[in-house]
């Protein structure tokens, strides 16, 4: 029993009674063996799954797992859909407003609150706030705040800024907010000259003015993460770096431009890369807010996925922009935890 | 303004003046902002249905009636709030003991290969879950499961282990191996080390992993309108969209529908904000 040969085991547990054990390694993987079957089928068989049906010829009610000839032919129809064409561009234009509001807005919270003024505390925790709601409360709120016949416009009308504007010989302010279809900055003209293929698209590619909206009720909703992860990233810089750059004659400004901001470089890769796979993956609070919008203003591709798979049985499309979310999600995630996973080792 | 007012030399002890003043105004103001769409929904939510109103929309409750929004707002997600709290209960239980027992065995014994089955593992907290949807449906109804809370608790069990897996994991790496050494000179083995050692430290991660995982799954959406489609068994978040689609219910329903849907987790920040913090900090992978 004591005498065991094996150095693991001898090392491991010295005044062991059983008779008969096993090596405390394959204890650990049979514990741990569960989770991972039930996460192998759950995400990477069930993924599979998913990506056999985008090749298939299932889009009816009947699972039909046959491959559609020819192969991607789904992908390839989805691509020249107007809907889909909007949804990418939606997307695109909704992640870069987002993360650039929530960035700048966090950023600069948590620079003020580093002053730990009185109430510094009360602040941080009503700027965190809304982080703990559901996105489906924030849309369902702030669809009324952007409601174009009450919310912000009718505040404009009270505050009398529209009186001043029309005494002024100015047009009111009264944006149509997440109803307006309205698409500015068209760069479609532009891309034409450089890229093959333009001319086939369907919509314009620019910025969607009912997608800002959305992007602030993000903004409020996450803003206070990103400042979190910045509070925290501060409080790990000790005061004498902040003094020594003082003593070098910095302003308080250059202490934050030229010191502090730089050393919080990894919370900045950690907020933007947790930011992109939110935005990319952001389903609940624009279908509560804004849904399809007009003309596909607000639609995006987890709005797509949900009524091609749930509403409209077309299956093997509803996968296919699963798994163009998958890949555009991977592209973001697999870099940061391939270099997470190299700094563990 | 703020750049303004941060440009000031300022010592650490330093006097009021100006640009003291300056930064706390426009953190008073942004405050203000921020709270703005909560009274939105506090202040319509008490109104009755003959005062709210378009028109009135930034004004106060002009009287306090018993015939206010929350009580249609009650009336209408009682059934669901029940549902929420009955699939929320069991699964953030579940999914924060699979986690503690998964992140001290990566963290105290790991073996070959077992970072990169942790990373793989790991993944499947940023998936996006529309690309499993389908084969989960029909999982949970060859499962017999479909439908139901039980359902969904597996569904936010099975995805909540990555993410209570990283926060136990980190939890556990920073505890000295020493202190389990000694009990292991006692004799004792992987599972007794973990039941009379490392559980009893690892009281702050389980309050960390519960809150976030509470939030996390009361909040849901996608996973509740696609796995329960009988609206009398959705959770509350479901039922609340449902509710401020429907045009002939009055807006001091819907918004005090919000409050009530906002509660829970309301709460749990307001009393155990110290604790959602560090869950933040925890969950967002580097720490």
């Amino acid at each position: 029993m004591t005498a065991t040969t094996d150095s693991a085991a001898l090392r491991a547990r010295p005044l062991d009674r059983r008779r008969w054990h096993l090596s405390e390694q394959a204890q650990t993987i049979l514990l741990l063996l569960p989770s991972i079957l039930a996460l192998a089928v759950f995400i990477y068989v069930f993924i599979s799954f998913t990506f056999w049906v985008s090749l298939s010829n299932w889009r009816t009610l009947k699972i039909d797992l046959t491959l559609r000839e020819p192969l991607f032919a789904t992908y390839a129809e989805m691509f020249a859909m107007a809907r889909w064409q909007a949804d990418l561009r939606n997307t695109f234009v909704f992640t870069i407003f987002f993360i650039a509001f929530a960035v700048t807005l966090g950023l600069t919270l948590a620079i003020l609150l580093d002053r730990h003024l009185a109430g510094h505390n009360v602040f941080r925790n009503i700027f965190l706030f809304p982080y703990a709601l559901s996105f489906v409360v924030t849309g369902v709120v702030w669809r009324w705040i952007f409601n174009p016949e009450t919310g912000l416009n009718l505040l404009f009308e009270v505050l009398g800024i529209n009186y001043l504007l029309t005494q002024a010989g100015m047009a009111p302010l009264k944006p149509g907010w997440i109803t307006d279809p309205t698409v500015v900055a068209e760069v479609n003209g532009i891309l034409a000259a450089v890229l093959p293929g333009v001319d086939a698209w369907q919509v314009k590619w620019g910025i969607p003015l009912a997608m800002i909206p959305v992007a602030i009720a993000a903004t409020w909703q996450l803003s206070g993460f990103v400042m979190a992860l910045y509070v925290g990233g501060m409080a790990t810089i000790s005061d004498e770096v902040r003094e020594a750059a003082r003593i070098d004659g910095a302003s308080e400004f250059q202490v934050y431009r030229k010191v502090i901001i730089p050393m919080l470089r990894p919370v900045t890769i950690s907020v933007v890369v947790i930011l992109l796979h939110v935005s990319l993956k952001i389903f609940d609070l624009v279908y509560t807010m804004a849904g399809v919008g007009p003309g596909f203003a607000t639609d995006v591709p987890a709005i797509f996925v949900f009524e091609q798979m749930f509403k409209a049985t077309r299956y093997n499309l509803g996968s296919a922009a699963a798994i163009i979310m998958l890949v555009l999600v991977a592209l973001v995630i697999v870099p940061y935890l391939a270099s997470t996973l190299r700094e563990d080792s | 303004m703020t750049t303004a007012a941060l440009s000031q030399p300022q010592p650490r002890r330093r006097p009021r003046h100006w640009g003291t003043y300056a930064v706390w105004i426009v953190m008073f103001l942004m405050a203000i902002v921020f709270l703005m769409p909560v009274y939105v929904m506090v202040a319509n939510g008490l109104k009755d249905a003959q005062s709210v109103s378009l028109q009135r929309m930034w004004l106060p409750p002009a009287q306090l009636s018993t015939d206010n929004g929350f009580a249609g707002a009650w009336q209408r997600l009682q059934p669901n709030m029940m549902n929420s709290l009955l699939m929320v209960i069991p699964a953030t239980i579940l999914s924060s003991l699979i986690g503690a027992i998964n992140g001290y065995l990566f963290a105290k014994w790991k073996f070959r290969g077992s970072d990169i089955v942790f990373t793989l593992m790991l993944f499947g907290f940023f998936i996006p879950y529309q690309s499993v949807l389908l084969p989960l449906v029909r999982t949970l109804q060859i499962l017999g499961v479909y439908g139901t809370i039980p359902g969904l608790v597996l569904v936010h069990v099975i995805y909540g282990i990555p993410i209570t897996t990283l926060i136990f994991r980190n939890y556990f790496a920073g505890v000295p191996t020493e202190l389990m050494d000694a009990a292991r000179v006692d004799g004792a083995g992987l599972i007794t080390t973990f039941t009379r050692v490392m559980l009893p430290l690892s009281i702050p991660a389980f309050v960390v992993v519960g809150i976030f995982q509470f939030t996390n799954i009361w909040n849901d959406f996608l996973f509740g309108v696609t796995v329960v489609p009988n609206p009398a068994a959705q959770p509350v978040t479901i039922a609340l969209n449902n509710l401020s689609g429907t045009f002939s219910v009055e807006w001091n329903v819907v918004m005090a529908g919000a409050v009530l849907a906002a509660l829970p987790t309301a709460i749990i920040y307001i009393l155990l904000g110290r604790f959602f913090i560090r869950g933040i900090l925890a969950g967002s992978v580097k720490g």
